[in-house]
């Protein structure tokens, strides 16, 4: 039986493979940009703008910081209390554009080693859990390989 | 609106200790307000209004923590008020407190904060609540809180040099403390070798670098400066300032439980972080500056997180908190010594009890009574704190 993939929280990205982007608001008014997503009215104290349109995120950024989770978060993070605990990474990443800081865990096999702050990171689209019927979706950072970046 | 118009006196402290007692936060509670009232010579019948600092932890009764005290001490008709700030619900009921004692409202106030935490890390509240952000951070991310210490210590490192053995001697120092202290959870000297060979919980941080949660209860009686008086108190210690602020936008440092930054495309950021300007705030109200400080109580969840605070209280400059621990100036003897209690390294993270622990200590070094923690001639001391959600936390209480 094959899963079905579903996206973690609906509206906060799109798209698959290169054309995976975060997807966050944009204020008509004051160009603020939001993540997640504000789609009530701007948040900018001196704005107060209410036409907020979807806009996507830079694919690119660069690490502010990093971290990783070597004990079993509480739910609702799912695992499977089962199985061993693998650590995961998480990386906060500031996209220059936007000039903001986004937090995402990194993809499987990504360790806080292989990171440095500064470093320049993509956006990709990943796993973060399945169960019976659901593969669950979310964002993932991964570093940037040297051959692709230009 | 500064200096000592706004002064209100601390007429009593109390604490029941920190630790895993296995009993309900009423019960702490009630202890801890039953030795500050002892303590400032007051009759629960003679408080006019008590304040609770409330706990997500104890079902409705901790949502009411005022009423839950009240009930708990014997009911005797006093107004109530129940607060909530997350980490700095203490402080907003010391204000609380204060606010109705400067506006005339009462002359003897009974401020309790208390929980009872759970083992392990703290959870964000029950059911599938997708719009929360609180539970959003743990579904998507598995974003504990020492997720968020972990991101500010390593960033520390590569931005200031910071290196683990800093961080651990932040541990050293506050454990020395604690040893000391009676209501502290941990009264152990820890050593930095034993910091090193702890579990990473979330690199760069090991256990011992990060505030564990607690049991425990604060509790202070508030009064007029007339009160104090009439009570046969003339030289009382006195709340000078509480700051309350909340962030400017764009707020650019990612902060619990959020899973980013505001954006600062459109609005240029404000000058100074959100914790630069709590502390700022609470000066300013107080008239002082950092160079008035005889010491400072912090919020240290974690050993890194200690040495910020050095930095957005102006203590030193940015990227030399690791410098002023490594000079000694935060520890004993030295120019400002921070978390002469010990500090949530040896004490843990009692929620709503937290803040008005920082006060009672602050209340018992200015009059001298902190045995044998006590900092010579302590005159002027700052609490700095912040609770999740925007919540700017610092008390100024002067002698």
């Amino acid at each position: 039986m094959s899963r079905t993939r579903v996206p973690v929280v609906a509206g906060w990205f799109t798209g698959e493979g290169d054309g995976f982007r975060l997807l966050g608001t944009r204020c008509a008014d004051c160009g603020s940009v939001f993540f997640p997503r504000e789609d009530t009215a701007c948040r900018n104290p001196g704005c107060g703008g209410q036409d907020l349109a979807e806009v996507p995120l830079s694919r690119r950024g660069r690490v502010w910081s990093y971290t990783d989770g070597r004990y079993r978060p509480p739910a609702p993070y799912v695992s499977d209390p089962e199985r061993a605990w693998e650590p995961y990474t998480l990386v906060a990443v500031e996209l220059a554009a936007e000039r903001m800081v986004v937090l995402g865990q990194a993809a499987h096999g990504v360790t806080p080693a292989e990171l440095a702050v500064g470093m320049e990171v993509e956006v990709t689209s990943g796993v973060l859990n399945e169960d019976a019927e659901t593969t669950w979706m979310t964002w993932h950072f991964r570093p940037v390989v040297e051959e692709e970046a230009s | 609106m500064s200096g000592q118009r706004h002064d209100v006196a601390v007429l009593g402290a109390g604490m029941h200790p920190w630790g895993k007692w296995g009993r309900s936060f009423v019960a702490y509670g009630v202890l801890a307000a039953r030795a500050a009232l002892a303590d400032a010579g007051v009759e629960w019948r003679d408080v006019q209004a008590v304040v609770g600092a409330d706990t997500v932890r104890g079902g409705y009764p901790g949502y009411v923590a005022g009423a839950t005290f009240a009930k708990a001490l014997g009911w005797q008709g006093a107004r109530v008020t129940s607060v909530y700030a997350a980490c700095a619900s203490g402080a907003q009921a010391v204000n609380a407190a204060r606010t109705q004692i400067l506006s005339g409202l009462a002359d003897v106030v009974l401020v309790v904060g208390a929980d009872a935490a759970p083992k392990g890390f703290f959870r964000p509240a029950g059911g599938d609540r997708p719009d929360d952000p609180d539970w959003l951070r743990y579904r998507v991310l598995g974003a504990t809180n020492p997720a968020y210490f972990g991101l500010y210590a390593r960033r520390r490192m590569a931005l200031y040099g910071d290196t683990l053995n800093d961080f651990a001697q932040v541990k050293v120092k506050n454990s020395a403390w604690g040893a000391l202290n009676p209501n502290a959870r941990y009264q152990k000297r820890v050593s930095a070798d034993e910091v090193a060979a702890s579990a990473v919980v979330a690199d760069p941080l090991r256990l011992l670098d990060i505030c564990a949660t607690s049991d425990g209860a604060a509790a202070l009686v508030l009064s007029s400066m007339d009160f104090a008086r009439r009570h046969g108190v003339p030289e009382p210690v006195r709340v000078r300032a509480v700051s309350t602020v909340t962030p400017r936008f764009p707020q650019t440092v990612l902060d619990l439980p959020d899973i980013a930054t505001d954006s600062a495309a459109a609005v240029r950021p404000p000058p100074e972080t959100f914790r630069a300007s709590i502390a700022r705030a609470a000066y300013e109200e107080a008239g002082i500056g950092p160079e008035d400080l005889s010491l400072a109580e912090v919020y240290d969840l974690s050993t890194a997180l200690e040495l910020q605070w050095y930095e957005e209280l102006g203590l030193c400059a940015e990227g030399e908190g690791a410098k002023l621990l490594r000079e000694g100036a935060t520890s004993a003897g030295g120019r400002v010594p921070v978390n002469a209690s010990g500090g949530l390294a040896s004490f843990g993270e009692a929620v709503p009890a937290q803040a008005i622990a920082q006060v009672c200590e602050l209340t018992w070094q200015l009059r001298g009574d902190a045995g044998q923690r006590q900092i010579p001639g302590a005159r002027v001391g700052i609490t700095a704190n912040q609770g999740l959600f925007g919540h700017g936390s610092s008390v100024i209480a002067v002698r």
